[in-house]
Order: C-alpha cells, then structure tokens, then sequence
C-alpha cells in the first residue's frame, strides 16, 4: 500500500466503518439509558422538573468550591483539557471543513497559531493528569486499564496532528496526515464502550439529577 | 566540441568572457538553489568540469518533460548546461531514427561505460512488453541494458520517478517507476508532471560542478528544490493561517487571493519548489494563478482523493454511513432496551420478599 | 525594470492581495545589517530573490523601496545584465537576461562594485593578446 493509497482508505472506508461504529454504539446506549424508565413519581409536584433538569446541565459546569479546593489540580489540568478539546475539535479551520462536508453546517476558525498553541498546552495538560493519576496513591488504586486507555485515545489525535500539522520528518507528510486520521478512528471506536461515553451521559445525569430536585422544588 | 575539453576549455573556445562565465555561475548557483556565497567554489570547479555523456531514454510518456526543459533551454545560460554535455541519445530530439539512433546509444555507451548520466523520462511497462517499444527493443530491457553502464540515473517527472499517470487506477499496462526496476544505481527522482525546467538543469548542473548526486529526500528527491512544501512557502500562506479562505473559484475569496485550501489545494502535502522558483522564467506559479495545487511531484497524485476535495475532507459518503447507523443503533437500542425491560419485569415477579421471620430463622441456625 | 515587449491579449487588472508573506520588511533589515557590515568588515552579501516566497507585488515593492541611484550599467555577455545602485549607496540591484530578453537570475548585492562591473583579469590578458596582434610587429 503506498502512502497515498493509505491517506485514501483511512478518508474513505475507514472512516466510513469508524462512523458507523462511533454512532451505532452511541445510539444503542443512550437508547439504553433512556429505556431504562424511571419510576412515576407519585408526589405532587412543587416546581418544574424540566427547568431543574436544564439549569442543573449549566449549573454544574461551574465546580463547586469544596471540589475546587479539595481538589484543585484535577478540576484546573481537567478544565483546561477539555477546554482545549473543544478548541482544536471544533475551531480548526480543515476540521471544521470536514464537519461541514459531513453535517453542511460551518462556522469561522481560529487562527492556526492559536490552535497550534492550544494543541501544546492540551498535550500537556493530559501529561500532567497521567503522571498526577499515577503519583497519587488513591487515584492510582482506583485506575483500570480502561483509564489508561481513554487517556491513550485522547492524546494521540493530539500528538499526531501536531506532526502532521508542522510535518515533522519521521514520515511524509500524506503518512502523517493518514495516522492522525487514523488515530481519530480508533478514538470513535473505542469511544462507545468506554468512559469516553460521558461526553454524552453527563448531561443526562446532570438532567435527571437536576429533574429530580426541580420537581421536589428545591436546588440541585 | 572533443569529449575530453574542460568546461571553461569550452566556454572560452567559444568565445565567451570571464564575465560572462561569472555570470553563468551565478546563474547556475540560483539555479541548484546554492546560495550565492557558493559562486567562486561553482567557478573553479566548473572551470575543471569534463562534459559528461548523457543518454536519455522516453519510455510511457507525453513528452512534456522534455517540452518543459527544451523551453527553458533556448536561453543561453541553462542551454549552455546542456552544450556542455554530450547529450548521446535522445530519440525526441535527434536526427537519426531506428538502428542509427540505437547504433549512437550504443556507441556512447561503450565509450563512457560507468560514467554516463541516464535520464528518463516516462514509467516502465510490465504488464506486457509490448506496450511500448523502442526500435523493436522492451522498454523494460532498454532501461535494464542502459543503466548498466550508468554513474547515475536521472529519473525525470513523476511518471519516471513514481509511475505517474501511466500507473494511475487501473494501471492497464502494469506501469512502474525507474526505482521499482533498478536497486544497484542512485537514482535522483526529479518529480514534477512536468518538473519545473532549472530542476532538471540544476540536477545536471550540480553533477557537473560537484561530480556527485545533490542530497535526497526521503523519496529520492534533490531536498534543494523539494526540502520545503509548497504550502510553507506559499505567499497565500498568512491567509491560510489567519483562516480566509476562497470557496468558489469566483468569490470574494478567490478575488482577493485567499487561500485555496478549501478549493482542494494539496499544498500541505506537495514537496516541490514552485512557489519561490515559479515558472515561465520566474512569472508565477499555478496558486498565483488562482488554482489549487494538485500535488503532481507526489506519488499517486492522480488517485488522491479529487483535485478539488480539500484535503481533510472524506472521499466517501460519511453522511449517509451515519444516517444508516443512527437507524441502525436506534432500533438496536430499542431492542435492547426491551429486552431489559422484560428482565428486570420477570426479576419483580419472581422476586421473593425476605420477611423478618426468615431472618431469625437464619440467626438461629448459626 | 526591463520588461519583454509583450502585447497583452486583454486587458487584466490584478489585485493584490491585502496582506501578504510580509517579507519586504525583513529583507529591507537584512540589507541595512549587510551595509552595516561592508562599511565595518568590507563584507559582501549577496540576496539572490529567487530563493525567498514574495507575493505579486511584493517584489516591485521592495525595488521601489530601494530607488535608482547614480549609477546604471548594462551589459552584453551570455545575453544582458543591468546592474543599478540604488538610492542607498553600496546596494546593488543585479538582474541577469538571457539572449531572449527573460529573467534569469536577480540579485541584491551589497558591495562598493559588483564583481561583474570589474574587468576581469583572463578577460584584460585576452584584450591585450588581441590589441598586440593587431598592432604592427615593429612596435614590439
């Protein structure tokens, strides 16, 4: 296989498995989820459930300050992580073409050398959050093989798109373009079945937690 | 002019001054991308350069190789390159066809057997001999005879160089690069469809100064000329960056020479040095023109995904794949669902409630 | 600057795009570190322009910036060669054609003369060879 053939099967074909892979499994789980039911709650209700549910999606965006303080490293290394996701994801010029391609919606990009400067602080946040799960006594007891892996996941695209982004010269550039995809497909595999799925389910417990208190007429 | 004349023996015979030879090698330096420092080194060694014996051989080609190298050698300073080499065989350009063309490749590769400079251009049927044959001879068994003989190989354009458009999907001839045929001799892969011109002269003009091939990339590739992407070196490069783009070939974008990689520009991926070489002696270069960059001194350019299709773009049909999975899922997960709904319903009914009768009972047989 | 005597078939307006590589700037610094140096070392600095990415326009920019001076000077081997000081002394705009009037080469030499501009030391033996042989033997 040459290197353009590979750029052209990891475009196409691969990327065509690996979508239906990332969007079958997230559809059967969150029908799962939400097949589950929940039991009718026979209290008469004293305020509004949906309006619990969507402040509580916002609300706990904002750590509250004991977690804050209990754990401060977690919450600053996590947030600038996530943060810095949602920045090369979503706000690079070629990726937002893509997006556009496949659901025909757009919007403006950032200038590449803000997102190649928040590929390197991403990186290194994720860094930090490895070397502090596996510094810290608890969290390491408490970590599996599937952390390591979700954590393996998320920082290749990252690495791998910087090389291909600056073409660093351990590969040409097409092979470096092809295991950044590459790298983003095992990513959309792996995401349905692991903890990488709280993308989505966090803003449904949030809802239902939310939901509950609302409907007891009380703050979550 | 006799093969054992020195180049500046040459140049002077014809009547050309020291001024004029300084300034062919200032011309030539610019031209092997050397910086111009380098000029008093390019003179003496110039100065002292035999004229090697070059045999060219056209194998599946359009000849716009040697279109876009005879263009560029009627001016006297890149034309003077080629006057100082014996160009022995070239069956495009000479006089003599059939056996007397062979007789003369023959002839030049027995007087300069090792120390020959092979150029070819086009891509090596294997499919089937016949194909493309040279005075009855295999392309194949020509390159094999020829390059024996050879001190190097210049394989010129992306069909010598990587098979080109002869090897394009579905490659009905079996075409293969002069790489894929030859392991034992360096070959220098000047791709380019067509390479730019002073590529090619800067090649042989680096040989004659230095008497050694120039350093290669990793696909064989002088990295004087293909060291950086067209992309780095773009002038539409800031616009790239700063994220104004052209998305029609008509649109404000396009009128104020935004970047062209949404219009499916394969800068980022293409190594070669028309952005700051150019071409038409220097005028510009096809983004200068508004078009998007095919990527022809890559292998396989022709099967890239679409001239036009940017290149994070997917080549099939993403939407629909997830259409078809969102269905696919839901239904699953209904499935499942119920699945589970009838489980937990048969865990209630057969569930037996634990009374605190049970439980004493239980307390006293301990 | 020299321009081939080209009839346009149409009539073409470019624009020029309203940022650019932004590389006149720098090179202009380059040229005043290089002046810097000739008058403090006697350094030479050769710029060749083909090797660095200039936008349309950007060229003509940067020759504007640097002006005619006192000096022009054209010429006639392997095709011609304008060389011009330009307003700042000891810059030097090199352009080599060849014998169908096309670029073929442009330089900024920084310098007090373009080696070029000198006559060369085989060319002034060449001359006095000849102007001997023409001259009547008894003068020898």
């Amino acid at each position: 296989m040459t290197e353009t053939e590979l750029l052209l099967w990891v475009r196409g074909p691969a990327l065509q498995i690996a979508t239906v892979i990332f969007v079958l499994g997230i559809v059967v789980r969150i029908a799962g989820i939400l097949m589950l039911g929940r039991k009718k709650n026979l209290a008469e209700a004293r305020g509004s459930a949906v309006a619990g549910g969507l402040r509580t999606i916002l609300s706990r965006s904002i750590p509250d300050p004991g977690t804050l303080q209990r754990s401060t490293f977690n919450v600053v290394a996590g947030y600038i992580f996530h943060i810095g996701l949602f920045i090369t994801i979503l706000l690079f010029a070629p990726h937002i073409l893509l997006i556009e391609d496949v659901f025909g919606v757009s919007w403006p990009a950032l200038p590449t050398p803000i997102v190649d400067a928040t590929t390197v602080v991403t990186i290194i946040a994720l860094l930090a959050v490895l070397i502090h799960r596996l510094r810290h006594p608890v969290m390491r007891f408490l970590s599996g093989f599937q952390d390591y892996l979700v954590w393996l996941v998320t920082i290749l695209p990252l690495v791998t798109g910087y090389l291909a982004f600056h073409r660093v010269g351990i590969a040409p550039p097409p092979t470096l373009l092809a295991i950044h995809i590459l790298s983003v497909e095992l990513l959309m595999v792996v995401f349905p079945f692991t903890k990488l799925m709280h993308t989505f389910s966090l803003f449904m417990a949030r809802y239902y937690n939310g939901a509950i208190s609302g409907y007891k007429g009380v703050k979550s | 002019m006799s093969k054992d004349e020195t180049l500046g023996e040459a140049l002077r015979r014809q009547g050309i001054t020291r001024r004029g030879f300084l300034k062919f090698c200032a011309a030539t330096a610019s031209m092997m991308a050397l910086p111009p420092s380098m000029v008093p080194a390019i003179a003496a060694a110039l100065e002292k350069a035999m004229r090697p014996s070059v045999i060219w051989l056209s194998f599946q080609e359009c000849t716009g190789c040697t279109e876009s190298l005879t263009r560029s050698h009627s001016p006297t300073v890149e034309g003077l390159i080629f006057d100082t080499i014996s160009l022995d065989y070239h069956h495009t350009l000479q006089a003599a066809s059939g056996s007397a063309a062979e007789a003369a490749r023959e002839a030049a590769m027995e007087e300069n057997y090792g120390k020959y400079i092979l150029v070819v251009d086009g891509s090596i049927p294997t499919a089937n001999p016949g194909y493309s044959t040279i005075a009855g001879i295999s392309n194949k068994s020509m390159l094999l005879d020829t390059a024996k003989g050879a001190a190097a190989i210049v394989a010129v354009g992306t069909c010598a160089a990587y098979g080109g458009i002869p090897k394009a999907k579905p490659n009905p001839t079996g075409a293969v690069a002069v790489s894929d045929l030859i392991k034992d001799k360096p070959i220098i892969n000047v791709s380019g469809c067509p390479p730019i011109p002073v590529v090619i002269t800067g090649v042989l003009a680096h040989f004659l100064t230095f008497g050694t091939i120039p350093e290669l990339d990793a696909l064989g590739r002088p990295k004087a000329y293909y060291g950086q992407s067209i992309h780095d070196r773009c002038y539409r490069r800031p616009f790239y960056d700063k994220g104004l783009f052209a998305n029609t070939f008509d649109d404000e974008g396009a009128k104020k020479g935004w970047c062209l990689y949404k219009l499916g520009c394969k800068g980022p991926t293409t190594y070669n040095a028309c952005a700051t070489t150019k071409w038409n002696e220097g005028t510009s270069f096809p983004i200068e023109a508004g078009h998007p960059c095919l990527g022809c001194s890559e292998p396989d350019f022709w099967d890239g995904g679409g001239f036009y299709k940017a290149l994070s773009m997917p080549t099939e049909d993403i939407t629909r794949a997830a259409v078809y999975a969102v269905g696919a899922g839901a239904a699953a997960g209904v499935a499942l669902g119920a699945m589970n709904r009838a489980k937990k319903a048969r865990a209630v009914k057969t569930h037996e409630k634990v009374t605190i009768n049970d439980l004493e009972k239980g307390a006293d047989d301990d | 600057m020299h321009m081939p005597d080209v009839t346009p078939a149409m009539e073409l307006k470019v624009e020029t795009a309203d940022a650019l590589t932004c590389n006149v700037q720098p090179l202009l610094h380059e040229i005043r570190h290089a002046l810097a140096r000739l008058l403090d070392e006697g350094g030479h600095t050769v710029i060749d322009l083909r090797s660095l990415p200039l936008a349309p326009g950007e060229e003509q920019q940067l020759l504007d910036e640097l002006g005619n001076g006192e000096v022009y000077a054209r010429l006639h081997a392997l095709g011609p060669t304008e060389i011009i000081e330009s307003r700042y002394p000891g810059v030097w705009i090199v352009v080599h054609y060849n014998s169908s009037d096309e670029v073929i080469g442009k330089f900024i030499e920084v310098c007090d003369i373009p080696n070029l501009l000198r006559s060369q030391q085989a060319d002034i033996q060449q001359g006095l060879e000849q102007l001997q042989a023409q001259l009547p033997a008894a003068i020898n």
